[in-house]
């Protein structure tokens, strides 16, 4: 994969040609993906910590399908988050550690529809209004979720959280050692493929007609896209791949409680998010390295500066690098790829 | 002579008020397919309000729509595309964020039922890459399709507007003031690109330039304080007195100010 005579082939090449090379994979996605596999072996005591990025990154990139291609603003990804908690929770606990239910990859399954389908029937409520109308609405329905997870605490636990949930071995071979060494690496193939099926979605006319009703709503009805349908099926997927991230998050710690359904992850993961960079997919993945390293070290040193230091970080980047570190790292990229080849 | 083909598009005594105020006072409207028409008017007479309507962007309080004999009065607008009739807008409605090549492939897909597709690239499908390609060579653009929207000058920005609406190969093309705003030395481009198009699509012109129009068009409607005014040839137009009066007395006649038609309306 020499990126530099691929790059001179593709400026002649024919328009199909030249659309598609805007999907295919550069050096640096590779470079990310073995650094994580490498993680194992660089760093093997902080699997626990690792498992947690991966688990954060999903939510965030749950997100960026939602507002970073189709641009609904929402506060409320931690109810699809909480619903895929609890439903792989319970179905684990309850499958008694053993095949079919307590199967982690059914739980995943079981997350995904159960949080799909409440993201799904939520959607119509996302459809009109402004960004205002969709933050309230988003907020308010992870509201109406947390206080139900309170109330129904015969079947969530309420207050003293899920216990005894235990999920089977994965693929019937893995069981989920202390160390977290086995979750880690469940957590990121999980990621890893369903960031493949968002790399596809996104970059297929599909996405492009997502990104087609962001940039003009006008023009996006007036060529015929059906613009309801669409932000129906991406608000769903967005749905249910938040409620994976929460199953992944219930199967390998083992435990559910409310907080899996609070309003601070949902701004945390947006946060993450834009400081990762919105609308690239990677901003997701790199957004939550770097909150989770800045948390692990400056709360670990000053826990009680941690809020100041994020709350610093964040204006920063609000106001010097608007597209995140992704988006840093794309002008640094430029410069450097001009001076390198004239013309990137 | 006249049509024995039944119209592509028709209004039926379509009327849109907002509040006290009539933006289309009781139109009726007759399109036949591979018209060259033009839709005139002084400033405020109804003409976008109109076009707004015909496309879904509007709901009519009263009246009906026909788009090839169907009824689409109350269908949205991204419906009304897929039937067969596109628009371009007066003040550029782009996705500042693409590529022209994209936008056209985007718009091809979406008429074939084709944008739906997932998991495969886009230009996966070269007809349509090809096909994108060909019209944007044909419209001027050939040479920036691979470059930003957003940042292509005004008349590049405007011939696109049109190959938007060309891409899905519309029965019915509703032109909302092509020229608006193009330095005089482009709109020759515009306006060959417009002459240039497919024999049997049905042209909608809304255009406040003269000579344009009269270049342009086989027949007129001239709207005046939402209603029509007087319908005809271009000969017929000139020549009538209470057009004269009201939309080109405006232009030629000296101290003329108050654009109003007698008895005409309603």
């Amino acid at each position: 994969m020499t990126s530099l005579a691929a790059d001179t082939r593709v400026a002649t090449a024919d328009p199909g040609t030249r659309l598609v090379a805007k999907a295919r994979w550069r050096w640096p996605e590779f470079l990310l993906w073995l650094f994580a596999i490498a993680l194992i072996w660089i760093a093997p005591s902080r699997y626990l910590l690792f498992n947690e990025i991966v688990i954060l990154a999903l939510l965030a990139l749950s997100i960026d399908l939602v507002l970073g291609f189709a641009g609904i603003v929402t506060l409320g990804q931690g109810a699809f988050f909480g619903l895929g908690a609890y439903t792989a929770g319970l179905m684990a606990k309850h499958g008694m550690g053993t095949f079919p239910w307590s199967d982690p990859l059914l739980g995943l399954v079981g997350a995904a529809i159960v949080a799909g389908f409440v993201g799904f029937l939520s959607s119509f409520l996302v459809l009109r209004g402004s960004d205002l109308t969709r933050l309230m609405v988003t907020l308010g329905v992870a509201l109406i979720v947390q206080e139900l997870g309170n109330k129904l605490d015969w079947i969530t636990g309420g207050a003293d959280g899920l216990q005894g949930v235990m999920p089977a071995p994965i693929l019937g071979l893995f069981d989920f050692d202390i160390y977290g060494r086995n979750a880690y690496l469940y957590s990121l193939c999980t990621l890893f493929v369903l960031f493949l099926i968002a790399r596809a979605l996104v970059n297929s006319p599909f996405g492009l007609s997502l990104r087609a009703i962001k940039g003009n709503l006008t023009r996006a009805r007036a060529i015929g896209i059906p613009v309801e349908r669409r932000l129906v099926v991406i608000y769903t997927v967005g749905a249910a791949y938040a409620g994976i991230a929460g199953a992944l998050l219930a199967q390998t710690t083992q435990f559910v409680s409310l907080d899996v359904l609070s309003f601070e992850r949902s701004a945390d993961a947006l946060l993450i998010l834009v400081f990762g960079g919105v609308g690239t997919l990677y901003g997701a993945l790199i957004g939550a390295i770097a909150f989770k390293a800045m948390y692990d070290v400056l709360a670990s040193a000053t826990p009680e500066y941690w809020g100041f230091w994020l709350g610093l970080a964040l204006v920063l980047l609000v106001l010097f690098a608007r597209g995140g570190i992704m988006g840093l790292m794309a002008a640094l990229m430029e410069r450097f790829g001009r001076r390198r080849m004239g013309d990137a | 002579m006249p049509e024995v083909m039944s119209p592509v598009l028709e209004t039926k005594a379509l009327h849109k008020t907002f509040g006290g105020l009539t933006a289309t006072n009781n139109v009726t409207f007759a399109l036949p397919a591979g018209a060259r028409h033009a839709l005139i008017g002084p400033n405020g007479a109804g003409k976008t309000t109109f076009v707004n309507l015909l496309s879904g962007v509007l709901t009519p309080t009263s009246g009906t729509v026909y788009l090839d004999g169907t009824d689409v009065t109350r269908w949205p607008a991204h419906k009304r595309a897929g039937a067969g009739l596109a628009r371009t807008f007066q003040i550029n409605q782009l996705f500042a964020d693409f590529t022209p090549l994209e936008t056209i492939v985007l718009a091809i897909s979406q008429a074939k039922g084709l944008a739906a597709r997932f998991l495969r690239p886009v230009g996966t499908d070269t007809s349509i890459a090809n096909a994108a390609a060909d019209l944007l060579q044909r419209l001027t653009l050939g040479d920036v399709m691979h470059a930003r929207v957003g940042a292509l000058p005004y008349g590049k920005q405007r011939l696109l507007e049109i190959a938007i609406a060309v891409a899905s190969e519309p029965k019915v093309l509703l032109l909302d003031e092509p020229a608006a705003g193009v330095p005089e030395s482009e709109r020759e481009q515009i306006l060959d690109v417009v002459a240039a198009l497919p024999g049997e699509m049905a042209l909608v012109l809304i255009e406040h330039d003269m000579d344009l129009v009269f270049r342009f068009a086989k027949s007129l409607t001239v709207l005046v304080l939402g209603g029509v005014l007087v319908e005809g040839s271009p000969s017929e137009i000139v020549n009538d007195p209470r057009v004269r009066q009201v939309y080109l007395g405006e232009l030629h006649v000296e101290g003329f100010s108050q654009p109003h038609a007698g008895g005409a309306l309603g």
